[in-house]
């Protein structure tokens, strides 16, 4: 089943397929880690609901919901 | 003796500084790099027979030009070509900082891993080879501890040895086939056409496929990188028509591919992450409903510690200085000379030093909640709230809370804010947040005209300045910082216990750098507003025969739209100028009111900037309770009356036969959001390094306190409130 990370409840894992979308932050969060095939998990979500926090490569990173949308997973 | 260049390079968080600290100690320089607010660190020592120069790049996840961090780094890394490049690795997370390293071999830098932070790897169940990642990398790996000297000689020994015979690392890199054939391709092209370039072609045929627009530029340049440029073009059709994708991201997959190779090569992992203590931590700081009650309660405990140890200190550093000032003045006399020492000098240096214990004090706790880990925590629970309701992100929330004690270590504060736009939106509109230095000015005013209704008249100004900066901060956004979009995308770093020494050198550079840049500033400009008082020779300290006293009569018709065109209204507002402060005792002067209410007499010296002491004594003991809420504004002001000057009959007379109501709410107004006093300003100028973003902040925000404070007075006299 694919899911767009902002979907992603808290505890739930996956593999990235896709990464939507073009520009800057792609880019960036592509450099921080979130290449395709890679495991992600979303660890938390912030009190008021927004940022996410997520484990990818062995470490957190906390991302806005508006850029995680783009990112499409696997969850396994 | 041999000199030999190195540069210390990696992600933040991992180490660098503590290593830099270690190795250079004081014989340090902290400055920016030229034409950026990015802090440039270079330093020195000797190892062997070797003069080992060192300098800091700023940390960094990659060398994309997504941030000026990123740019400094690349370009000195291509323009200086250091000797040595020692990339700091956290251990603990090997793959995400590979990715710097990996651009770094690109670039043919000649590297030496140095694996930090291994015990955090072990606790994680990591196993690394380090023999095996160097071989495979090319580049030596030598297991430190940056805080100790576990392996400290080891790296120096292999630094010296790497600085005499290079490592060669541009082959090592497999991107597969697709990406390898590709940069070839390309790369001959650029050796033909434009063979002069101080970067490897190679990489340069990277960056162009990556659509680098700093290379682009520097390509079209050259003024021969037509065909080059067809052909990237070319490439890029061709990988969004095999992949559906475009050849950037097929470039930061391949690297993340060739790390995913190392890493399965030389480290053994567990099949199931532990749950680590930053995870249980974050369990309780981060939780749905803990979260921000917990982090309100750090932010007030930041501001009680700061303010009521800081402000305390600082008044003593003011009563030294005035006293020093009576002193001098005493044993010399009266007279020009003894008014440009005691009133400028030495008010100048004391208005300098009253700041020094508020900002050692903040950086301290600051750098506690940094090094700790916290505040990424702070920031994320903030975002939403900033994000939503200026635009900003989660990190400004800190520095608009310091705002409320004193603007100027909020100012400072901005630099723990990554991305630039964020750094000087924050820093134009902490100015706003009404800092503990107007409220003297409230009181006086307050007590002449609203007795019954002092907190409800305070608490009203306080809003005001928060409403004012939410919609300043929207204007902005949709202006000078238009589509400059600063997304929320940041590390959560282990939580780790901070060490005393990194907290201590954290703090004593923030200070001094503080003394030293803005320092000077705050003093030139005290002297020059001494000299506007004194002169021409022989008139009362800022009488209105004094050059400040003729422009408060020239400027002061401007006001009179306001309610308040009088010009010893408008003299007040150049010295609060000096600090908002100020303003109260202005007027005890001009009126020849004795601003201790204690009997002494108005001396000469009494008139001068330094001799608030009194005043500022008063509203040191308020500000500490400011922030947590009106009914602390209300506490505050009730426990001034007790002893402040407003209670002097004298000064009510003065203000009554000055103002009415709606003109002295107007003046409040004007003096909560006129241009930031000096020391704000010379913060400015220290932090964003140019004097474009003081000046602007300057002028803005006098134009929104004149706008503001004309609708408050020509509505109130509409409304009917003469």
């Amino acid at each position: 089943m694919i899911k767009t990370l902002n979907n992603l409840k808290q505890g739930e894992t996956g593999i990235i397929v896709a990464f939507k979308g073009k520009g800057n932050v792609r880019k960036h969060l592509m450099e921080m880690g979130l290449v395709r095939g890679s495991d992600i998990k979303v660890e938390r979500v912030a009190p008021l609901g927004d940022p996410i926090e997520i484990k990818i490569k062995g470490y957190s990173l906390s991302l806005r919901k508006e850029d995680a949308k783009k990112v499409e997973i696997e969850i396994k | 003796m041999d000199k030999i260049k190195i540069a210390l390079a990696g992600n933040p968080n991992v180490g660098k500084s503590t290593l830099f600290n270690r190795w250079t100690g004081m014989r340090q320089h902290v400055g920016n790099w030229p034409g950026k607010t990015v802090e440039k660190k270079e330093g020195s020592f000797k190892y062997d027979q070797y003069g080992m120069e060192v300098i800091d790049l700023p940390g960094n996840y990659s060398l994309t030009a997504y941030s000026v961090e990123e740019v400094v780094s690349r370009d000195y890394i291509v323009g200086e070509k250091p000797d040595v490049i020692v990339n700091i690795i956290d251990a603990a997370n090997l793959e995400r900082n590979l990715y710097l390293t990996v651009q770094m071999m690109e670039l043919g830098a000649n590297l030496v891993l140095a694996l930090n932070m291994n015990k955090f790897a072990r606790e994680k169940g990591l196993k690394i080879n380090k023999k095996q990642l160097s071989e495979l990398l090319g580049v030596p790996v030598i297991e430190i501890e940056a805080v100790d000297d576990t392996g400290s000689e080891k790296l120096l020994q292999t630094i010296v040895k790497v600085s005499k015979s290079p490592n060669v690392v541009l082959d090592r890199l497999e991107y597969g086939n697709e990406v390898s054939e590709h940069t070839k391709q390309l790369e001959k092209i650029i050796d033909q056409d434009i063979p002069q370039l101080d970067a490897p072609s190679s990489w340069i045929a990277l960056k162009l496929m990556e659509e680098d627009p700093e290379i682009i530029k520097k390509i079209e340049e050259t003024g021969k990188g037509q065909r080059v440029l067809k052909e990237i073009k070319k490439i890029q059709r061709h990988f969004n028509d095999v992949f559906g994708d475009d050849a950037d991201a097929a470039i930061t997959d391949a690297r993340y591919g060739f790390i995913a190779g190392l890493v399965s090569e030389s480290v053994k992992k567990p099949k199931i992450d532990k749950v680590t203590r930053s995870d249980l931590i974050d369990r309780v700081v981060t939780h749905k409903y803990l979260g921000i009650p917990i982090f309100l309660l750090i932010m007030w405990l930041t501001f009680q510690i700061t303010f009521t140890l800081g402000d305390p200190l600082g008044g003593y550093v003011e009563e030294a200085f005035a006293w020093l000032g009576e002193t001098i003045a005493a044993s010399m006399g009266e007279g020009f000379l003894t008014s440009f020492i005691v009133d400028g000098i030495i008010g100048g240096v004391g208005g300098v030093l009253v700041f020094v214990p508020l900002i050692f004090i903040l950086f301290l706790i600051l750098s506690i909640l940094e090094d700790s880990g916290y505040l990424a925590r702070a920031a994320f629970v903030m975002d939403r709230f900033m994000h939503k309701l200026v635009g900003l992100h989660g990190k400004s929330f800190i520095p608009m809370i310091l705002g409320f004690g004193c603007a100027v270590p909020g100012i400072m504060a901005t630099r723990t804010l990554e991305n630039e736009r964020d750094r000087l939106l924050t820093m134009l509109i902490v100015p706003f947040m009404s800092c503990s230095a107007r409220l003297p000015v409230y009181a006086l005013i307050v007590a002449a005209f609203f007795s019954a209704y002092q907190g409800w008249v305070i608490f009203s100004l306080y809003l005001l300045g928060i409403v004012v900066a939410i919609i300043v901060a929207a204007i902005f956004k949709k202006t000078i910082f238009k589509g400059m979009s600063a997304p929320f995308v940041m590390e959560l770093p282990p939580y780790r216990l901070p060490t005393a020494k990194g907290a201590l050198i954290h703090m004593w550079e923030r200070g001094a750098l503080f003394l030293k840049k803005a320092g000077t500033i705050i003093l030139a400009l005290s002297v020059v507003i001494w000299a506007l008082s004194s002169l021409p020779v022989g008139v009362e300290y800022g009488s209105q025969e004094s050059v400040t006293g003729q422009i408060g009569t020239v400027l002061s018709p401007i006001f009179a739209p306001l309610g308040f065109g009088e010009w010893q209204a408008t003299v007040a507002i150049i010295y609060g100028f000096l600090a908002k402060e100020v303003v109260v005792s202005t007027f005890g002067t001009l009126y020849g009111i004795d601003g201790d209410g204690g009997g002494e007499e108005a001396s000469d010296e009494e008139v001068s900037a330094n001799e608030t002491a009194s005043v500022e004594q008063v509203s040191n003991e308020a500000s500490g309770e400011q922030v947590s809420g009106e009914t602390a504004v209300e506490e505050a002001s009730a426990e001034e009356e007790e002893t402040a000057l407003e209670e002097d009959p004298g000064y009510i007379a003065v203000m009554q036969e000055l103002f009415t109501p709606l003109s002295a709410y107007a003046y409040m107004v004007f003096v909560l959001l006129y241009i930031p006093c000096l020391a704000t300003l010379a913060a400015i100028r220290r932090e964003t390094n140019s004097w474009k973003w003081p000046a602007f902040a300057a002028v803005y925000t006098f134009v929104v306190a004149y706008v503001v404070s004309f609708v408050v007075y020509q509505g109130g006299l509409i409304m009917g409130f003469a």
